[in-house]
C-alpha cells in the first residue's frame, strides 16, 4: 500500500486528485469510466500503403508481361514429368529427414553421455559433415564404388564377406545417405542444444524418483527440449528440401532436375518452368509451416499459460466477438 | 525406536572447497529432522548426499542398513551402478526448493510418472494419485498443467507426487522458500501432516516456529559440520554454541 504524497510545494489540485496538469474544466473521474483508446499507428499505414502500392505495380506485370506465360505454367504443372520430380524431391527429403531426425537424437546423446570414446567420436563426425560441402559429400558417395569397390565385413585380415558396392545401392539410396550423412550433424546439434536448455532441475526431480534413464530422456527431457528443437528443425527441413535439388548433380532428377531438364529440352520454356518449380517448393515449404505450427502448439503445453489460437479459433472468437459486443465494450 | 537414515563420515569437497567436512548423523525411523544452518553452510549438499544427487568423496549414507549409492568392494566403498541408485532413490523421497514439476505433464501425470516408471499399473497409480492429490487439498486439479497453480499449489502437488512411491524417507530442501509469505502455511500445514504418519522426513528450513512445533531433533550446520544437536528445546531456546545463537539472533530479529 503506498499513500499518494504531495509535496508541499504542490497544492492538491481542485477536484481533489492527485494529477496535476490537467486542461481546465477536465473531469477526470469522468474520464477514467470510458475506455481508455489505443495509440494510432500512423507512420505504419504510410509504410503500408507504400508497400502495397509496389506490390501491386508488380502484381499487375505477372498478368501483362507476356514472358511469364501462365498458360504454359499451368500446363506443365501438373504435367508427369513436373510430379514425378516433385514426388523424388518429397521421398528423398522426407526418407532424410526422418533417418536425420533420429540419427541426430543418437549423436546428440553420444556427444552429450560420459563416454569420452562416444563423445569425441560424435565431435569428430559433427565437425566433419559440417564442414564438408553437401555436393561433395554426394559425389563421393557416388564414386564409391570407385574408392571400395566391393564393402563387406570380417575379421580384419581373416574371412570376409562381401557384397559389391553398387549392387547394393541403388543412386536414390546413395542420395538419401548422402543428405542424412550431412543432415545429421546438424540436427545433432540442434538436439544437443535443446536438451542443453532444459533446466537442471528436471534432470535432478527424474533422478531423484528413480525414473530409468532412458525414460527420463525420453518421458520428461526430450519433449521439454522438443519446444526448441522444432523450429529449429523445421528450418533444417526446409533447407533439406532444397538442398535435395543437389542430387540433380549425381543424375537423380528431383523437382528441380525434372525442371532444368525439361527447359534445356523447351527452351522457349524456360521461364514457365522456373515458375512451376518455384510454386511446388512455395507449396512444399507451407505446408510444412503448417504443421509446424500445430507441433509447436502441442509441445507448448504447460509451457505458456494459455496455447496460441489456431487460424481457425481466431476466426470463430472474431466472429463470436462482433456478434455478441455492438458496443465493443465486452471481452470477447 | 530403529535408525533408519545413519550418516557416517561425509566428506565432500568442490575443487579445493570442502563442502561437508566429516558430518555424522543418525535418524530414528518416524521422526522429523530439522536442519538449521547459514547460507551455503553445506544443507543442501549433505541432503542431496542422502539420496545420492551428490556423490560423497568419503564416507556412506545407509537407509535401514542399505548402503545408499555404494558398496562393499574389498577395503573401499565403490559407487553402484546408475541402475541400482536409481532403484534405491526411489524409496527417499525428495522435495526441492523450486519445485521441479515437470511442466509439460499434467498435475496427475506429474504424481503417476514415478509410479507407472517403476512398473505399477497405470490405472492403480491414477487411482493412488488421486487419493494423494486430495489428501494435498487438489483434488480439483488433476488436468491442470504445473504453471496454472500457484507456487504454495506448485510444492503440494510436489509433496504428493513425492509420497507416490510410498518412501520411507522424504527430505525437504527449503520447500518454503520460493513462495510468497502467505502461502508458506499451506505447505508447512501438509508437511505437519506427514509428521506422525511414520516416515522419517528431514526438513531443511528457516521457519524456527514450525521446527519448534514440528520437530523431533534440531540439528545446526555451519561451514560443513555439525556444531550443535538436541530437541528443539535445547537448541531453539538454549542453544550452546556460539554460531548457533548468533544464527538464530539474526533469523529471529
Ligand atoms: N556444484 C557445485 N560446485 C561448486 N560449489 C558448490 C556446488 N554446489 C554447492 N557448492 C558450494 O558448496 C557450499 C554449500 O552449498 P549448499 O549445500 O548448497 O549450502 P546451503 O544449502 O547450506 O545453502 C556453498 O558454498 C556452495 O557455493
Ligand atoms: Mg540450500
Amino acid at each position: 500500500m503506498t499513500a499518494v504524497t504531495h509535496r508541499p510545494d504542490q497544492a492538491p489540485p481542485a477536484d481533489g486528485t492527485a494529477v496535476t496538469g490537467l486542461p481546465p474544466g477536465i473531469d477526470l473521474k469522468q474520464l477514467a469510466e470510458r475506455k481508455v483508446l489505443p495509440l494510432r499507428h500512423p507512420v505504419r499505414w504510410v509504410i503500408t500503403a507504400l508497400v502495397l502500392v509496389l506490390l501491386a505495380n508488380f502484381a499487375q506485370t505477372l498478368f501483362t508481361n507476356p514472358s511469364w506465360e501462365w498458360a504454359k505454367v499451368s500446363q506443365w504443372f501438373f504435367s508427369p514429368a513436373i510430379l514425378k520430380g516433385l514426388q523424388l524431391t518429397l521421398l528423398a527429403t522426407a526418407i532424410s529427414a526422418v533417418v536425420s531426425f533420429l540419427g541426430g537424437i543418437v549423436v546428440a546423446l553420444a556427444r552429450l553421455s560420459g563416454n569420452p570414446v562416444l563423445s569425441t567420436l560424435s565431435w569428430l563426425y559433427i565437425w566433419l559433415f559440417r564442414s564438408v560441402p553437401l555436393i561433395l559429400v554426394l559425389i563421393f558417395l557416388f564414386n564409391l564404388g570407385n574408392l571400395y569397390p566391393s564393402v563387406g565385413i570380417g575379421v580384419p585380415f581373416g574371412p570376409q564377406l562381401a557384397v559389391p558396392t553398387f549392387t547394393l545401392l541403388s543412386p536414390l539410396v546413395l542420395g538419401v545417405i548422402g543428405l542424412s550423412l550431412s543432415e545429421i550433424a546438424y540436427c545433432a546439434e540442434i538436439v544437443r542444444a535443446g536438451v542443453l536448455a532444459v533446466d537442471q532441475g528436471q534432470h535432478e526431480a527424474a533422478k531423484a524418483l528413480g525414473i530409468p534413464q532412458r525414460r527420463q530422456f525420453f518421458r520428461i527431457v526430450l519433449p521439454q527440449a522438443l519446444r526448441s528443437i522444432v523450429p529449429a528443425f523445421v528450418n533444417q527441413i526446409i533447407g533439406l528440401i532444397k538442398a535435395s535439388s543437389l542430387l540433380f548433380y549425381v543424375s537423380l532428377l528431383d523437382l528441380f532436375g525434372v525442371a532444368q531438364n525439361l527447359g534445356s529440352t523447351y527452351p522457349t520454356d524456360i521461364i514457365p518452368l522456373l515458375v512451376v518449380a518455384t510454386l511446388w517448393y512455395l507449396i512444399l515449404t507451407s505446408a510444412i509451416s503448417i504443421v509446424q505450427f500445430y507441433i509447436e502448439r502441442f509441445y507448448a503445453r504447460g509451457s505458456v499459460r494459455e496455447l496460441p489460437l489456431t487460424p481457425l479459433q481466431r476466426i470463430r472468437r472474431t466472429v463470436a466477438g462482433i456478434r455478441s459486443t455492438p458496443q465493443g465494450n465486452t471481452i470477447a | 525406536m530403529s535408525i533408519a537414515i545413519d550418516i557416517h563420515n561425509a566428506t565432500k569437497s568442490y575443487g579445493d572447497k570442502t563442502v561437508l567436512k566429516g558430518v555424522d548423523l543418525t535418524v530414528e525411523a518416524g521422526t522429523v529432522t530439522v536442519v538449521l544452518g547459514p547460507s551455503g553452510s553445506g544443507k543442501s549438499t549433505l541432503l542431496r548426499a542422502i539420496n545420492h544427487l551428490e556423490k560423497l568423496d568419503e564416507g556412506y549414507v545407509a537407509l535401514n542398513g542399505e548402503l545408499i549409492g555404494v558398496r562393499v568392494h574389498g577395503e573401499r566403498l565403490k559407487e553402484r551402478r546408475e541402475k541400482d541408485i536409481l532403484k534405491q532413490r526411489s524409496k527417499i523421497g525428495f522435495v526441492f526448493q523450486n519445485f521441479n514439476l515437470f511442466p509439460h505433464l499434467t498435475i496427475l501425470e506429474n504424481v503417476t510418472e514415478a509410479p507407472i516408471s517403476q512398473g505399477v499399473k497405470p490405472k492403480d497409480a491414477r487411482e493412488h494419485a488421486r487419493t494423494l492429490l486430495a489428501r494435498v487439498g487438489l483434488a480439483d486439479k488433476e488436468g491442470a498443467y504445473p504453471r496454472q497453480l500457484s507456487g504454495g499449489q506448485q510444492q503440494r502437488v510436489a509433496i504428493a507426487r513425492a509420497l507416490a512411491l510410498e518412501p520411507e524417507v522424504i527430505l525437504f530442501d527449503e520447500p518454503t522458500s520460493a513462495l510468497d509469505p502467505e502461502l508458506v502455511g499451506e505447505v508447512l500445514s501438509v508437511i505437519r501432516t506427514l509428521a506422525g504418519s511414520g516416515k522419517t522426513l528431514i526438513v531443511v528450513t528457516h521457519e524456527i516456529g514450525f521446527a519448534r512445533e514440528v520437530a523431533d531433533r534440531v540439528v545446526f550446520i555451519d561451514e560443513g559440520l555439525i556444531v550443535e544437536e538436541g530437541t528443539p528445546a535445547e537448541v531453539l531456546s538454549n542453544p550452546k554454541n556460539r554460531r548457533t545463537q548468533d544464527f538464530l539472533s539474526k533469523v529471529l530479529a
